[in-house]
């Protein structure tokens, strides 16, 4: 079938390549019948009138014209998702800064590979099985008045068998999370009720009682190990439902995201740290504290594995592993933060307050973008893989589409479960599904047009085998990211440091500098901070002998460095002495514009 | 109501059989692959690291000979066999893949065998040798079978000459070669005197080298500094190149006829352009110590030297630096090295009386690979490319440990270069009327340049 659609698409095509052809033929042609008729007027008569007549510099300008394809705008608008240049396709902006013509012609060889690849990258979406979901309204009807009963009656069979309630009233509410290719459900019932199933299959994976409190749960890199936040700390399970760690780092973590290319456990719980652990290796690689009290909200940026933490004071703060500040503090509810979701562009935020509204915000500028009204506030939010958002409040689930870019009056689905509390809502990774964890259980309904209808085999791949996910373990272990990777920008690597080699020495010494002052302040180099040794060798000379190693190295390195950037700055500043054979005879009369400058 | 959800069916994704292959889609949209930039970057350190860790670049090394290598013939026409000459007037013949000699002869030549090679033809298997004996000897595997007692095998034929010889080439087609001595001499295999003389006021010629490209070409170098490029048409010398010191060996591009490499004593390689000498074309600077023989690869793109310092280098002929340095911990002055015909593999000769059989990409291996193999290197060569200037990236694939001799040598090296160029700065600073203009790299070690 698959083949059959490809050969259709690629008959459709053919007959504007053909066009193009025949246009290309048709001006080639003109072209040679007015050099025929040029050559017909009189025949050359020295060599040099042969060759000129032959490619005249216009007629060779023309050729290369022509030579290069035009693409329609459409292809051209596609293509621009996948162009890694910067520029729009197409633009042709030579960089005054380079000189040499080598490098400018190497630089736009460059660009051209990469606008080529783009718009073959484009050109392979007819490639491509699927198609999205949808749901449309006719006449009269409204699209957020259709009830899943309806559309249940009205999709195939495969697709209403994913309506289904699980009723499980005596453990919740329910927090629950998809794996990423969206096979296995992971659900954590309040109460200490552990369980994953394969939720298409109707095959339960392993199910467990904690007999604790269970805040939050979360799958790690594959379905083979899960974490699971508990009363006094996170731990992981693996998929028969075994105790594998206790991770004491995590003190009563309230909510936690893994970050699938570092392999990074995070949490943030009642004491209001942020706590980034290393899941190969078991090392905390960070540990910080935004110091606004508990937290209960995190979520992980897809795009740049960045974590956002909403805190009760209404700010959410932006963290990566290796720094100590947020990367932003953004003050985006004058309640609590209730719940967030981050589209998977890394573009919007939406987030929700006990303001009782839902506002969408543009995390490229930290800028709120425009804001929906719940009746209650909402106690959980999703984004899709196709950008619907999702807000769980009260008994209701209210889906709206397209409504992050631009604001939408109406919302494109909603949904009452009655006598229920919701706890939290999540769409199925690469399916029309919303997962819906409540007070009574667990509710999947359709909901069209929210998953991503084409999966990468090599991402996620819903149809996994046990070989392929051991093989994709490996490989992901082997291209295991460095915490230091985590930054508002995940394309900083490999960039040029614009800066000069003076101004970066310069930068690192300030840093050195205000550690130091921070250090000193901290109290870092006071005795006290010396630390205790075994018996005998802890005398007071001793210590004194440590504190003054500590110190003197610091302030000797310190203090050479800081010599060094002095003179480089004063060297920099000293106004350049003329020559004497520039001033000439006339010397006296010299007026130093140079110096006059500084 | 219109409405679709999705809903794929099993079958259409996975196969059918056991035998079939696994079905994986691939959607190459960037947001379903976010970090790219991160996990290509690991991927191009871990293919770096994977790169270095593989890096085996010594064969073999093959022993027989009791005197010190000091020349070398590779055979345009059998990529397996090495002909090598010793200091005790030994010839050896090898063979590559076998790793053993197949032909020797023990007392070829009383003294040094200063210079071998074949003679052209598929059919033949002739080869010539010179030695400080004064004499050119031809010899053949078939003809001149060793005998049982293992005494040095009848030569083919016997040119007597009046000098000690220094070096032979033969003609890439006709039956005419070059030997040096203390003049260029061309002979006729016909012929038992010489039948051109080639001087330009040299006192003693180091080696000839005939340009197997454009055949009516020599080069030869001497011990006053010079290089001096003859016609074979008029029997006369084309140009006359001084340098600051002498050259050692001369390598023609053999995909750029007009382009030469020459091994210089000053530790340098310079590569030239035969029409416009006033300047080399580039300069390969590491060894520190004096180049003893230059080699091109059949591509004509990348070179290989051995040096008095004990190294080989592999050099990117259009970039300065060496990319990669061999060095082992019994070989001693390297005096010839070889690139062979199939562009895989390096053969060095020196002073230990070893020959060194090496890999021309010290990482790379033999057979035949896999379709997913040689996606998965094609991936690794291009991230490898891109992220070269990476700091950790280019540290790993730019490290090599080299002996402590060496390390040190280039130190002290870098020491007096920098010093004699601040002192240059300084010179010029004070001085009022500039007599000391800037002088390129590439036209440093030039002293001049005349033709005829």
């Amino acid at each position: 079938m698959f083949s059959a659609a490809k050969a259709a698409q690629s008959q459709a095509l053919e007959p504007k390549d053909s066009n193009k052809n025949n246009n290309s033929r048709h001006s080639r042609e003109t072209d040679d019948t007015e050099n025929d008729s040029s050559d017909g007027e009189r025949p050359p008569r020295t060599l040099r009138e042969v060759k000129t007549n032959k490619i005249g510099k216009k007629d060779k300008k023309r050729k290369q014209k022509e030579e290069k394809p035009e693409y329609d705008a459409e292809l051209l608008k596609q293509a621009q998702k996948y162009h890694r240049g910067g520029q729009a396709i197409g633009t042709k902006k030579r960089d005054k800064k380079v000189r040499s013509k080598k490098h400018a012609a190497e630089l736009e060889h460059q660009q051209r590979r990469n606008e080529d690849a783009a718009i073959a990258a484009a050109r392979n979406e007819m490639l491509l099985t699927e198609d999205a979901g949808f749901l449309e309204a006719e006449g009269m009807e409204r699209t957020y008045k259709f009830t899943q009963k309806q559309i249940s009656e009205n999709v195939d069979v495969s697709s209403s068998a994913k309506i289904f309630d699980l009723k499980l009233n005596e453990f919740g509410p329910y927090a629950l999370q998809y794996s990423s290719n969206g096979r296995h459900l992971l659900i954590g019932g309040r109460r200490g009720h552990l369980a994953t199933v394969d939720w298409r299959n109707g095959q339960l994976g392993c199910e467990l009682h904690v007999r604790e409190t269970v805040r939050d749960v979360s799958w790690l890199h594959n379905q083979s190990l899960f974490a699971v936040a508990q009363k006094k700390h996170a731990f992981i399970y693996d998929h028969t439902g075994a105790e594998v760690h206790c991770l004491k780092a995590h003190v009563e973590p309230t909510a936690l995201g893994f970050l699938p290319f570092h392999f990074l456990l995070v949490s943030t719980g009642m004491t209001g740290k942020v706590v980034f652990q290393d899941i190969t290796e078991g090392s905390v690689v960070g540990e910080h504290r935004p110091g606004f009290g508990p937290s209960h909200q995190l979520r992980v940026n897809p795009y740049n594995a960045v974590v956002h933490v909403g805190h009760g004071n209404g700010t959410v703060t932006l963290w990566s592993p290796k720094q100590g500040q947020p990367l932003a503090r953004i003050l985006c509810h004058k309640g609590p933060v209730q719940a967030m979701a981050i589209d998977r562009s890394g573009t919007y935020m939406a987030t929700s307050g006990l303001d009782g509204r839902v506002k969408i915000w543009d995390i490229r500028k930290f800028e709120p973008l425009h804001e929906y009204k719940t009746q209650r506030p909402a106690q959980s939010l999703d984004i899709s893989q196709r950008g619907l958002l999702a807000a769980g409040w009260g008994p209701h689930v209210s889906v709206w589409k397209d409504a992050l870019a631009t604001h939408m009056q109406k919302p494109y689905m909603t949904q009452l479960l009655p006598g229920v509390a919701l706890d939290s809502v999540r769409f199925v990774p690469y399916d029309d599904v919303l997962g819906c964890g409540h007070s009574q259980g667990i509710s999947s309904m359709v909901i069209p047009g929210a998953g991503e209808p084409n999966f990468d085999a090599y991402v996620a791949n819903p149809y996994q085998t046990t070989k392929q996910r051991q093989e994709s373990e490996v490989k992901s272990l082997l291209d295991k990211l460095a915490p230091e990777t985590v930054s508002l920008d995940p394309n900083f690597i490999g960039r040029l440091d614009p800066r000069s080699r003076d101004q970066i020495i310069h930068d690192t010494l300030e840093d050195v500098r205000g550690e130091y002052q921070r250090g000193k302040q901290t109290g870092k180099y006071l005795d006290s901070n010396v630390r205790n040794k075994t018996k005998g060798r802890n005398s007071t000379a001793k210590r004194y002998q440590r504190k003054r190693q500590a110190n003197v190295t610091d302030l000797k390195g310190l203090r050479e460095m800081e010599h060094a950037d002095r003179e480089k700055r004063q060297q920099l500043n000293k106004p350049e002495a003329i020559p004497q054979t520039e001033k000439g005879a006339l010397g006296m009369f010299y007026t130093d514009k140079r110096n006059q400058q500084n | 109501m219109k409405v679709k959800a999705l809903s794929r069916s099993t079958t259409e994704f996975t196969r059918e059989t056991k035998s079939d292959i696994q079905k994986l889609p691939r959607n190459i949209d960037p947001e379903l692959h976010p970090l790219e930039r991160a996990r290509e970057y690991k991927r191009a350190l871990n293919a770096a690291k994977v790169e270095r860790m593989f890096a085996k670049p010594f064969l073999a090394g093959l022993s027989g000979h009791i005197d010190g290598i000091y020349s070398m013939a590779k055979n345009p026409w059998d990529l397996d066999n090495i002909i090598t000459g010793s200091g005790d007037g030994e010839l050896r013949m090898w063979s590559l893949t076998a790793q053993e000699t197949i032909w020797r002869a023990p007392e070829a030549h009383r003294g040094i065998v200063k210079g071998v090679c074949n003679v052209p033809g598929n059919e033949s298997d002739r080869f010539l040798s010179v030695g400080t004996d004064k004499t050119v000897k031809v010899w053949s595997r078939s003809e001149s079978a060793v005998a049982a007692d293992g005494t040095t095998p009848e030569t083919v034929a016997t040119y007597n000459g009046k000098h000690a010889f220094s070096g032979i080439d033969h003609h890439r087609h006709r039956p005419i070669f070059a030997t040096s001595s203390s003049l260029v001499e061309v002979w006729d295999v016909e012929r038992s005197e010489p039948v051109a003389n080639l001087t330009w006021g040299a006192d003693t010629i180091n080696t000839v080298a005939m340009n197997q490209a454009e055949v009516n070409v020599l080069a030869s170098c001497g011990t006053d500094r010079s290089i001096i490029l003859y016609d074979l048409r008029t029997s006369s010398p084309l140009a006359k190149l001084v340098m600051a010191l002498s050259t050692n060996a001369i390598s023609w591009n053999p995909m750029e006829p007009f382009v030469f490499a020459t091994a210089n004593e000053d530790h340098n390689v310079y590569t030239f352009d035969m029409r416009r000498m006033d300047h080399a074309t580039n300069v390969l600077r590491d060894h520190v110590s004096a180049v003893m023989d230059v080699d091109y690869s059949p591509t004509g793109q990348e070179l290989v030297s051995g040096s008095y310092d004990r190294t080989v280098r592999l050099w990117n002929a259009s970039s300065g630096h060496s990319r990669d340095i061999y060095h082992a911990k019994r070989m001693q002055r390297v005096f010839c090295v070889k690139y062979t015909l199939d562009n895989k593999y390096v053969v060095s000769g020196s002073d230990d009386s070893n020959l060194r059989l090496w890999r021309a990409r010290a990482s790379e291996r033999v057979g035949i690979k896999s379709n997913r193999e040689r996606a998965t290197i094609e991936y690794a060569e291009k991230l490898k490319d891109r992220f070269k200037y990476v700091p950790e990236v280019r540290k790993v694939l730019r490290q090599r440990n080299v002996p402590t001799m060496i390390k040190k040598a280039s130190q002290t090296k870098q020491v007096m270069l920098q010093s004699r160029k601040r002192k240059e700065e300084n010179q010029r600073k004070h001085d009022k009327h500039d007599t000391k203009p800037r002088v390129p790299e590439r036209r440093k070690a030039i002293l001049g340049v005349t033709t005829k």
